[in-house]
């Protein structure tokens, strides 16, 4: 690795992604017309919602390879810089891999131009990647992000979703994706409240979660004999912060006190 | 058939150094410490936005004097081999040895071949961890590397604010004892040093992962205001002198014969 200096009319600039294509033209477009979809790991449900002080994102631990279950500790919620999340669904390695690159580009275009991106331009950024990601798509290898983060500007927390081709959207209150994602998205639909506490939130969400993982065979509830919980974190003016797995299991151990969780089959 | 002058290699390079070292005399100078807590720069700009001093990496820094638009360069080339190799590797594959290597490559290779030298010193730290030491690697224009132990002075000035900040450096001292023989330092004895005349950023530990934080001229100004408060415990820097004297007080020497 060397050092990487262009002219004027060349420089990628703060891009990252751009300074990888100048030393590496990518990955051809491999499997071309192949008749049968590859069984990879997938990634399952994750969940975002706003609240009081911001954004809270969630996401289920559970990866399925066709109607296996290939891992059962997966982290799907990552921090994309200080003040944003990112949690993905579906083909997780080029998911994963998605993240790091996005990760990189964010600090990398901060360090290079010394201001951070704006929320929006992060969104835009990752919908970018979203959609260069669009041939191994077709191909079954699906990847669809989820962003949070806090706006410094607007001082609030704002929630994007992502189609395969790339584009977003802003929703106004919570979003839910993922094979669970719709059973999610009804539970927090029913519970969400403008301005919830953090207390409220964090339930209304792993309720969420839970209820997904009733219905959805690809996603994982909690696993109380292996001490496994959703993951969750919060984005606020002070930055990401990963809620602790204790706390976690703590709000899910009192759920089932309060009954939650009953209405099984005879 | 015109023939080209002849000129004695001893000559251009002589001629080169002597256009460089102008070119950096023009420019402010910059100082680069270690205290009891992580790695402190200091340096005289008065711009708030071009900057001098700027992130690398998780634990490394960068810092130039002379031409702007030279380090700068340099500063970006630098971001850019610390991040493809971070997301390449892995991140804690990164060091401030092999990227001073290549800037001191560069530069030789620069003012060896190219008509005009670059008219820049640079300066890449690294925090230590794990019981490494922290490093300071000072290139110069023609590509001379050195490892400095404790601090690097960079700049037209260098050998006199060095003899200064010699004079009052100690090991293993605070940020603000350190700052504060930085700024006197950089200022010489005939003027004072305003906040808004510094940029100081410093690479300590309590930041987390990316260990580079900027110091702005709020902070800096209570900084420079507030007694020094002696460091409680001289940890880092002074861990071998700290084990010195707790080998000697376990082993006592001999008593002078002149008592």
């Amino acid at each position: 690795m060397g050092l990487f200096l262009f002219s004027p009319g060349d420089d990628p600039g703060p891009d990252f992604g751009a300074l990888l294509r100048r030393q590496d033209p990518g990955p051809s477009p491999l499997l071309a017309g192949s008749p049968d979809p590859l069984t990879v790991r997938h990634g399952t449900t994750v969940a975002a919602l706003r609240y009081l002080d911001g954004v809270i994102m969630a996401g289920d631990r559970r990866a399925t390879e066709g109607n296996t279950i290939a891992h059962r500790a997966m982290e799907k919620v990552f921090p994309a810089d200080c003040h944003s999340a990112v949690a993905i669904a579906g083909a997780a390695g080029p998911a994963i891999e998605m993240v790091k690159l996005f990760q990189t580009q964010l600090e990398h275009y901060e360090k290079v131009e010394g201001v951070a991106l704006s929320l929006e331009g992060k969104a835009n950024q990752l919908g970018q990647m979203v959609r260069e990601h669009l041939p191994m798509a077709m191909q079954g290898l699906v990847v669809v992000p989820l962003f949070a983060g806090f706006d410094l500007r607007r001082e609030e927390g704002r929630i994007f979703t992502y189609d395969v081709t790339g584009g977003h959207y802003e929703e106004a209150d919570h979003a839910a994706t993922g094979s669970g994602g719709r059973d999610a998205r009804t539970t927090i639909k029913l519970g969400w409240q403008p301005a919830m506490s953090r207390d409220a939130a964090i339930d209304l969400v792993v309720k969420a979660l839970y209820n997904a993982a009733d219905e959805d065979s690809a996603t994982g509830g909690p696993d109380i004999i292996r001490g496994i919980y959703p993951v969750v974190a919060t984005v606020t003016a002070d930055g990401y912060e990963r809620v602790e797995e204790v706390e976690v299991a703590e709000r899910f151990g009192r759920m089932v006190e309060q009954g939650f969780g009953g209405g099984g089959s005879r | 058939m015109t023939m080209p002058f002849y000129v004695a290699p001893e000559q251009m390079m002589k001629d080169r150094a002597e256009y460089a070292q102008k070119g950096i005399a023009r420019g402010r100078s910059l100082v680069a410490t270690v205290f009891d807590g992580g790695i402190l720069l200091v340096a005289e700009n008065p711009s708030r936005s071009l900057h001098k001093i700027s992130e690398i990496y998780d634990r490394i820094a960068f810092a130039g004097v002379g031409k702007y638009n030279e380090f700068d360069q340099l500063r970006v080339a630098g971001i850019r081999h610390a991040d493809t190799k971070g997301f390449a590797y892995s991140r804690e594959d990164v060091d401030a040895r092999s990227l001073a290597n290549l800037y001191a490559q560069f530069l030789g290779q620069i003012f060896t071949h190219e008509m005009k030298p670059l008219e820049i010193e640079i300066l890449v730290a690294e925090l230590g961890a794990d019981g490494r030491p922290d490093q300071l690697y000072h290139v110069a224009y023609e590509g001379t590397i050195t490892d400095e132990d404790r601090f690097a002075v960079l700049g037209g000035d260098a050998e006199t604010i060095a003899e200064r900040f010699a004079a009052s450096s100690v090991d293993g001292w605070s940020l603000d004892e350190a700052l504060r023989a930085s700024l006197q330092a950089l200022a010489g004895p005939d003027r004072d040093l305003e906040p808004g005349e510094l940029e100081v950023a410093v690479l300590t530990d309590t930041n987390g992962r990316r260990a580079f934080r900027r110091l702005d001229h709020e902070e800096l100004a209570v900084r420079l205001t507030e007694p020094v408060v002696e460091p409680k415990t001289r940890t880092r820097a002074s861990r071998s002198a700290a084990a010195a004297a707790a080998a000697a007080a376990a082993d006592p020497p001999e008593d002078d014969p002149a008592d």
